[in-house]
């Protein structure tokens, strides 16, 4: 009884709270410094102007957004329970397919996203069960290898009356009944205030598709934040730790791993679903490529956070188009093409990600101290 | 027997009295074992590492499992806790209860909890979170409840008092907040007792717990583990300090080539001639540079003698 009163005022563990929440109030007000500022740059005439419309318009289009909640489902995955998902494009994209194809045959919307989360769902328990008991490399392994053979699959020619093969299925297909529910008035000329952006002329990157993606990504990060402040969230750093250890303490690390990989895997199919919205469902959209960017992005922002995953997918497309622009406006058009300045931005992108893993491991807003061990 | 129940194992006179009782030879029945194991044998290709016919493991008293290297103790360990498979149908039962089959995890619900020869802390985590894992039955490591903080909050709060009083106990408290990571080795030794602690075991499973720990550490980790044993836990460690296992063990197994070689109080155990043999040979006593050994008589004798004991081990 002594020994609270000396030693604590309140529960240390509502200090550690209160210290985090600072942090992710200095990240979010970052986030909104860094929309403001952007907003405002995009008055200034010339290439600047341009280059920080681009990178608005980016930073809050749905895909972002998309990609923000498939980087929430890693970093349940890999942040906190140490899982090596290489394959959470095949999550999304199981999302996507559930999702589209059930609107194409003329399910409603609540059918085809219960679909994506039950394809999820499957896809999670068939590739846990025999490689969660193993070390994690085979789960990297397998998951890597199973989304491209989902992706093939669905690619298949045979196959074109239900997935619409490797053309997809066209937006307007499955866009409908979500576009139906828009209360927004439906005027393409409203701009946001004190910026430049419209409703662009595709007509899909619209205000209520922006609006709905980004409330998701906010509910999807409170869960996070929920489950990561709870006994189980401790549960999957210990597991990410040493499984051994957390075993001899009686747990099941068995089911505790493979919850976490098919809720990680329901947040990437749902990321999927909204990935697919404003654009069209092709199965090459979401290759491994979807993959690394996901992982990217997770570690741009900093794994085993709340935040870092919005933050670092906000911050990987809109940096790309940083430098893409400045590339193009500082260099002649004779040294680098426009075609040439993109590969050279995706290049730079991937030297960043490099120097962030060595000289950055814990990413703009995680613990360094969480990193400073090795295991 | 009808005493069982109500014997204070604090008292060293009572300890003395019931280890007088045991028969001093491998295998031997105690008054009332709480873990029994029969016939685990464990293969590694062609070579056996553990091989025990039959073992119990006295409650309420420090258990020491000593043996030379490669005696097969840790893997022994690993066996009863359901780290690592027997190589045949191999049956022990703890404190009533079957475990043949059991994964380590249901061991440890059991009520044996084990530490690892090589620290197996949670570095990236703090010392309380180190702690707090312990606990079993927590309503909030359940998915579906951890959403709703009311429903595990209180529980938290008592599991928080609890990791302090242990850790006030191991002398961490200060330590509380700080990454485990950043202990020292001994530290660390401490801290996976003490979150052993927190699951509430019957029997503690201690797999070298003096290695690497410095000398001023070691007086009070001994100090620990029999506090632990007056307080009503059973004790069985691993160890090779045989100053410790004089000092504190009870009752001392002895492990050669993955056998129960010998069993007894310390001090007897140790004068044993086959635990002798097993630790420094049998031919400990002789002066291996004495040309006596060249003659042919001497040579003689010593062939007889390998060819006896290949005959026993025929037999």
């Amino acid at each position: 009884m002594s020994l609270t009163e000396d030693l604590t005022t309140g529960s240390d563990k509502e200090q550690a709270d209160r210290t985090s929440r600072n942090k992710l109030l200095y990240a979010a007000g970052g986030l909104v410094a860094f929309l403001v500022a952007l907003a405002l740059l995009s008055h200034v005439p010339g290439s600047t102007g341009q280059i920080a419309a681009s990178m608005l318009r980016v930073a809050i289009q749905p895909q972002t957004a998309a990609l923000a909640v498939a980087v929430i489902g890693l970093n349940i995955h890999f942040g906190y329970t140490g899982l090596l998902n290489m394959g959470q494009a095949g999550f999304m994209m199981l999302g996507a397919y559930g999702f589209s194809i059930a609107i194409w045959k003329g399910q409603p919307m609540i059918v085809g996203i219960l679909a994506g989360f039950a394809a999820a769902f499957v896809f999670a328990l068939l590739l846990g069960i025999p490689t969660l008991k193993l070390r994690g490399d085979y789960l990297a392994i397998v998951t890597i290898s199973a989304a491209e053979i989902l992706r093939y699959t669905g690619r298949l020619a045979k196959l074109e009356n239900f997935t619409g093969a490797a053309q997809g299925i066209p937006g307007s297909q499955y866009r409908g009944p979500f576009a139906d529910l828009s209360f927004l008035p439906q005027d393409t000329n409203w701009t946001f205030p004190f910026t430049k952006l419209t409703y662009p002329l595709t007509g899909t990157d619209d205000w209520w598709t922006r609006l709905v993606a980004w409330l998701v990504v906010a509910l999807c990060s409170y869960f996070v934040f929920l489950l990561a402040r709870s006994p189980w969230g401790r549960l999957l750093r210990g597991v990410r730790e040493d499984e051994d250890a957390i075993r001899s303490l009686g747990k099941n690390v068995f089911a505790v791993k493979m919850q976490a990989l098919i809720i990680g895997g329901l947040f990437g199919a749902l990321g999927g679903i909204i990935f697919i919205l404003p654009s069209s469902m092709q199965p090459d959209a979401m290759g491994r490529n979807l993959t690394f960017f996901a992982w990217t992005a997770l570690l741009l922002g900093g794994a085993a956070t709340v935040f870092g995953p919005v933050l670092g997918s906000i911050l990987f497309f809109s940096v790309r188009i940083f430098l893409q622009g400045i590339t193009d406006a500082v260099l002649p058009s004779g040294l680098m093409n426009t075609q040439q300045t993109e590969q050279f931005a995706w290049i730079c992108i991937g030297v960043m990600l490099m120097l962030i893993v060595i000289f950055r491991p814990q990413g703009l807003v995680g613990d360094k101290r969480e990193l400073r061990f090795n295991v | 027997m009808s005493d069982l129940a109500t014997r204070d194992y604090a008292d060293p006179a009572v300890r003395a009295q019931l280890v007088s009782e045991v028969d001093r030879a491998p295998g031997a029945a105690k008054p009332d074992p709480i873990l029994v194991v029969d016939s685990v044998v464990r293969h590694f290709g062609g070579m056996t590492a553990v091989d025990v016919d039959h073992l119990e493991v006295q409650r309420g008293i420090i258990t020491a499992l000593i043996g030379p290297n490669g005696a097969g103790k840790t893997t022994f360990f690993n066996l009863v806790t359901g780290f690592d498979r027997p190589s045949q149908g191999a049956h022990w039962s703890f404190d009533g209860k079957t475990l043949d089959k059991t994964s380590a995890s249901s061991v440890a619900q059991a009520g044996m909890v084990r530490t690892f020869q090589l620290t197996k802390s949670l570095n990236r985590m703090t010392v309380m979170d180190n702690m707090m894992l312990g606990a079993t039955e927590q309503s909030g490591e359940n998915l579906v409840k951890s959403l709703f903080k009311p429903l595990w909050h209180g529980q938290e709060r008592e599991i928080e008092e609890r990791a302090k009083e242990l850790l006030d106990r191991f002398k961490l408290l200060a330590k509380k907040d700080d990454y485990a990571g950043s202990l020292s080795g001994g530290q660390r030794k401490l801290l996976e007792m003490a979150r052993a602690l927190m699951t509430r075991p019957k029997m503690i499973m201690l797999d070298e717990p003096m290695a690497g720990v410095n000398p001023a550490l070691t007086q009070s980790l001994l100090g620990h583990i029999q506090s632990l044993r007056d307080e009503g836990t059973t004790v069985l460690f691993v160890e090779h300090d045989m100053h410790m296992v004089r000092h504190i063990s009870d009752w001392v197994v002895v492990m050669a080539e993955g056998r129960v070689i010998a069993e007894g109080p310390a001090d007897s155990v140790m004068s044993d001639q086959a635990v002798i043999d097993a630790y420094l040979g049998a031919h400990h006593d002789m002066d291996l540079g004495d040309d006596a050994l060249l003659e042919e008589d001497a040579v003689k004798e010593m062939a007889d003698e390998v060819a006896r004991e290949e005959a026993e081990g025929k037999a």
